[in-house]
């Protein structure tokens, strides 16, 4: 039930685009089509959950070492060095799927909810559900839904611009601004599941 | 001077250097604010005491964690040894900002007796007038304040433990973590006096 | 005009972070729920900015083309940590509200942006004015929109009220008035400069 929670509450409640600002420039940048959004989010979703895996056993070693303070420096390098490696192991197990996600691959470095998601988990300050204990499986199903939540918002805003683009807009709320106002109007909604879990 | 090249020897030996250059800087950073950190979080925790007694020498300062709307709740309540509340502080939170976030105050309006518990005799079964209790909820954040009492009962469950009986607190939500600093000892009061005076 | 002074004032008003080239946009809606903490999310930005464009710029020949990202991210994560150290230190209560937003300084993308496009081709001492120009701007846009935050949401600007706090309109300080103010901000930007 606890494992069930950690999803509908990364999901839907602490929702980590419409609620934790985590992950918004793909959020803005890669979200003008529904087919880009979810391979961005497919992407994001494979990343996001191997690196909190691999940095979580990190800490564990810079904890047992008093090195705590590079925590910053060494998780961005991990996972930028992580990114490099899935791009060479997707292009030569599966051409496919690099196919489908290789050009998002170069732009996950940069994106905040990585390395939001990973320091997050490694200090034990993740959004949990009550009664849910913090380590490597709850942080990597945390990891996981949060990923999920962030492809959700990101097809569901995708659709919603789709739609927005047949229309004609005054000059100055063309592109961003009106992009922000969606959100705006999405993070509204998403209000609406606070106090669930 | 020319750009090096990008053979395979420089790129390692830039890295490197780089990387120990950052790692040995930023050692010695944190050896210069490291006793400064940790001074900073005593004393944080030294002022929530003094704050949370309220000035009674003889009180107890008792920490509780209990789960909030948003998240883990970390309340520090002063007790009296009658068991009066002399203050709290909250300590940590995650609730929404301009509704359950009240709490950090709410509770505290002296002026307001329907929802203030200062000065109040605790129980240790304190709730929310709408579930039939005392002390009147934030407007539009009955979660919160529920939480909010659960750690207040919590505090006071703890404090009478420690004076050797048992009371059962009445909760809505469930216990993480109860941990109490005692800072009854005449010595103990003594030395955050004069860390104070340091200051 | 001279250089250096165009170099400055360029990311204040042509090129601001936020309004202009809209990066950053992170910590821009999460740490503006009031003027105060925008300020100092601008201001820590601002430092590392500066010190990660001068250290960037004296590297470049130093630093082989294909190692260039890696080298200019271990630079900036190193003024990021420094940052949380001495916040930590210095201006603990400050440091407990932006939290998370402090080490993700690192992934922001004006820091990196600004070395690649600028400190890696330019000398010392302009470089160091586009940091200072680039961080003004955005301290600048994240202080605005902070305090028009939290004007409407709390009816007080850098914590001195306005009008009672009962007449705020408290979903600005939430999260869907972080993204409808910015977008309004933005359109209003855009019509001023008649872009």
């Amino acid at each position: 039930m606890v494992y069930f929670l950690i999803f509908v509450s990364a999901i839907f409640v602490n929702n980590i685009v419409l609620s934790q600002f985590l992950g918004i420039c793909p959020f803005l940048g890669v979200s003008k089509k529904i087919d880009t959004a979810l391979g961005m989010g497919a992407a994001v979703t494979f990343v996001l959950t191997l690196s909190t895996v691999v940095t979580y056993l990190l800490q564990r070693l810079l904890v047992m070492w008093h090195i705590e303070f590079l925590q910053t420096i060494l998780f961005i390098l991990v996972i930028a060095a992580l990114v490099q490696m899935i791009e060479i192991i997707l292009k030569k197990i599966s051409p496919s799927l690099y196919e489908a996600l290789g050009v998002f691959l170069p732009l996950i470095t940069t994106n905040c909810c990585i390395l939001g998601v990973a320091i997050l988990v490694a200090n034990g300050t993740d959004k949990l559900p009550i009664g849910a204990d913090h380590n490597l499986l709850t942080g990597t199903l945390f990891a996981f839904a949060t990923a999920i939540g962030f492809a959700l918002a990101l097809v569901i805003f995708a659709g919603i611009r789709e739609q927005l683009s047949m229309y004609k807009l005054p000059k100055a709320m063309e592109g961003t601004p009106i992009a922000l106002l969606t959100a705006g109007l999405l993070a509204m909604a998403f209000m609406g599941f606070s106090g669930v879990v | 001077m020319a750009k090096l090249a990008s053979t395979f020897r420089n790129m390692a030996l830039s890295l490197t250097v780089i990387t120990l250059v950052a790692a040995a800087a930023l050692a010695g950073i944190y050896m210069l604010t490291e006793t400064r950190i940790n001074q900073q979080k005593q004393e944080a925790e030294l002022s929530a005491q003094k704050a949370v007694l309220n000035g009674d020498e003889n009180g107890t300062a008792v920490k509780v964690a209990v789960d909030g709307f948003g998240g883990k709740m970390i309340v520090m309540v002063g007790f009296a040894q009658d068991g009066t509340i002399l203050g709290y502080k909250i300590l940590e939170h995650q609730e929404t900002p301009g509704l359950g976030d009240k709490a950090t105050w709410w509770f505290k309006k002296t002026d307001k007796p329907a929802q203030n518990i200062i000065g109040r005799q605790a129980t240790g079964q304190f709730r929310v007038s709408k579930d039939g209790g005392e002390v009147d909820a934030i407007t539009a954040a009955t979660i919160s304040s529920r939480a909010f009492l659960k750690a207040i009962n919590d505090a006071y469950a703890e404090f009478k433990t420690q004076q050797g009986e048992e009371i059962e607190a009445w909760s809505g939500a469930s216990v993480i973590m109860t941990d109490t600093v005692q800072v009854a000892e005449p010595d103990s009061t003594q030395t955050v006096e004069m860390e104070v005076q340091n200051e | 005009m001279n250089n250096g002074t165009k170099t400055f004032l360029n990311g204040i008003l042509k090129e601001n972070p936020t309004f202009g080239l809209v990066l950053g946009m992170c910590p821009t809606l999460a740490t503006t729920t009031s003027a105060i903490n925008g300020m100092s999310m601008g201001l820590a930005t601002l430092f590392v900015l500066v010190c990660s464009n001068v250290v960037i710029s004296l590297l470049k020949n130093l630093i082989p083309d294909k190692v260039r990202i890696p080298s200019f991210i271990v630079v900036i994560a190193t003024f990021v940590t420094m940052v949380q150290l001495l916040m930590q230190a210095y201006l603990p209560a400050i440091y407990e509200t932006l939290g998370l937003f402090i080490p993700l300084i690192v992934v922001n993308c004006i820091v990196l942006g600004r070395a690649e496009a600028f400190a890696a081709k330019n000398p010392v001492g302009l470089s160091a004015l586009d940091g200072l120009g680039m961080g003004l701007g955005f301290t600048l846009s994240l202080t605005v929109l902070g305090a028009i935050r939290e004007f409407l949401g709390t009816g007080a600007v850098f914590g001195l009220t306005v009008f009672p706090e009962n007449y705020g309109a408290l979903v600005f300080v939430l999260a869907p008035g972080a993204f409808i103010c910015l977008g309004y901000l933005i359109a209003v930007m855009n019509k001023v400069l008649k872009k």
